[in-house]
């Protein structure tokens, strides 16, 4: 195995990433804390991870765990739903514009990730299934049942 | 973003999980990079030097956990920036000798030792580190001197007074020999 590149170089490579899925998973607000609390627990395992070949991929499950204990913490409380900036198109890949977020951040766990990862982070499924931590079948169905809701949300 | 990066190299270091801090310097020569762990400078890249590489290598031989944390090096900067004026001679610094060891870090104590504005031979610092026949490993020494400027390898030349060599470039060496006074 190659040695571990200096923990700065996932910093600059994948916070904005980090950052921007965490809105997705749990508000504005509390993007930061997760965002604080992802990267520290990433600190933490660093120096023993045996695999470097997916870095974003990890930093991603990790992040993806802290949003799931904070909205554990938080009884799923979800979140106040703000007016949609924009409708999705219907059907193919849809734009999700900023007040959607919101929204995103209401749907369960697993499919609250993979829109986030999706969208939020440009992910192709392979990897939302890495993140995820399960099958890219089982991804795309997050995925799919994720975007049906918030279809029917906006429409 | 530079706020939660801040806040989070801060939790970093109060959690014990900032192992090497590093920040850069704008020298007369270019830019500089200082690394340094809870015990000490243990890195100074001359302007010569790649950066990635340097930080690279820190991950691999000292830990990983390298952060951008130019707070944790404020007292260096500003020491070195004051010898670059020309008005600090001795540097007060902690420092870590982890990337060294054996004769080099003998070697390389023995250079520490060396005041402003004088120079020694590569044959009397290999003397001082205990082997006076070692000039060769004392040159070397020289040359893998993971903290120059602040440990002034500079401040070796070769017996007679040629130059000699110097990681950061012989023009370099000739400008801070001039810096401290050398004609």
């Amino acid at each position: 195995m190659t040695a571990l590149p200096p923990f700065q170089a996932l910093l600059d490579e994948h916070a904005a990433d980090v950052m921007a899925v965490l809105r997705g998973a749990v508000g504005r607000g509390d993007a930061e804390d997760c965002f604080q609390e992802t990267f520290l627990a990433a600190l933490r395992a660093y120096p023993k991870l045996d695999d470097d070949r997916n870095l974003r991929g990890w930093l991603l499950t990790i992040a993806h765990r802290k949003a799931i204990d904070h909205h554990r913490a938080n009884g799923r409380r979800p979140l106040p739903v703000a007016e949609p900036a924009e409708l999705p198109a219907p059907g193919g890949e849809p734009e999700l514009g900023d007040g959607v977020w919101e929204l995103v951040g209401a749907l369960p766990p697993k499919q609250r990730a993979a829109v986030a990862l999706r969208y939020g982070s440009d992910l192709p499924h392979a990897e939302i299934a890495a993140a995820l931590g399960c099958s890219p079948a089982a991804a795309r169905r997050s995925l799919h049942e994720g975007m049906k809701k918030l279809r029917k949300e906006l429409a | 973003m530079k706020a939660e990066l801040k806040r989070l190299t801060d939790r970093a270091a109060a959690e014990g999980l900032l192992d090497v801090a590093y920040a850069t310097l704008d020298s007369p020569f270019g830019r500089i990079l200082l690394a340094a762990t809870p015990r000490g400078l243990v890195r100074v890249g001359l302007p010569n030097q790649d950066a990635g590489e340097v930080l690279g290598d820190l991950a691999e031989r000292v830990s990983p956990r390298v952060l951008e944390a130019p707070a944790r090096l404020d007292d260096a900067r500003r020491q070195l920036d004051l010898y670059f004026r020309g008005e600090l001679h001795e540097f007060d610094l902690p420092l870590d000798w982890q990337l060294t060891t054996g004769f080099r870090e003998k070697v390389q104590h023995a250079i520490a030792e060396i005041p402003y504005g004088e120079t020694r031979s590569y044959m009397q610092v290999a003397a001082s580190a205990g082997n006076k026949r070692a000039v060769r490993a004392a040159g070397t020494a020289c040359g893998s001197n993971p903290i120059p400027l602040v440990v002034p390898c500079h401040r070796v030349l070769r017996t007679g007074g040629s130059l000699g060599g110097y990681g950061g470039g012989l023009p370099m060496k000739e400008a801070l020999l001039e810096l401290e006074g050398f004609q």
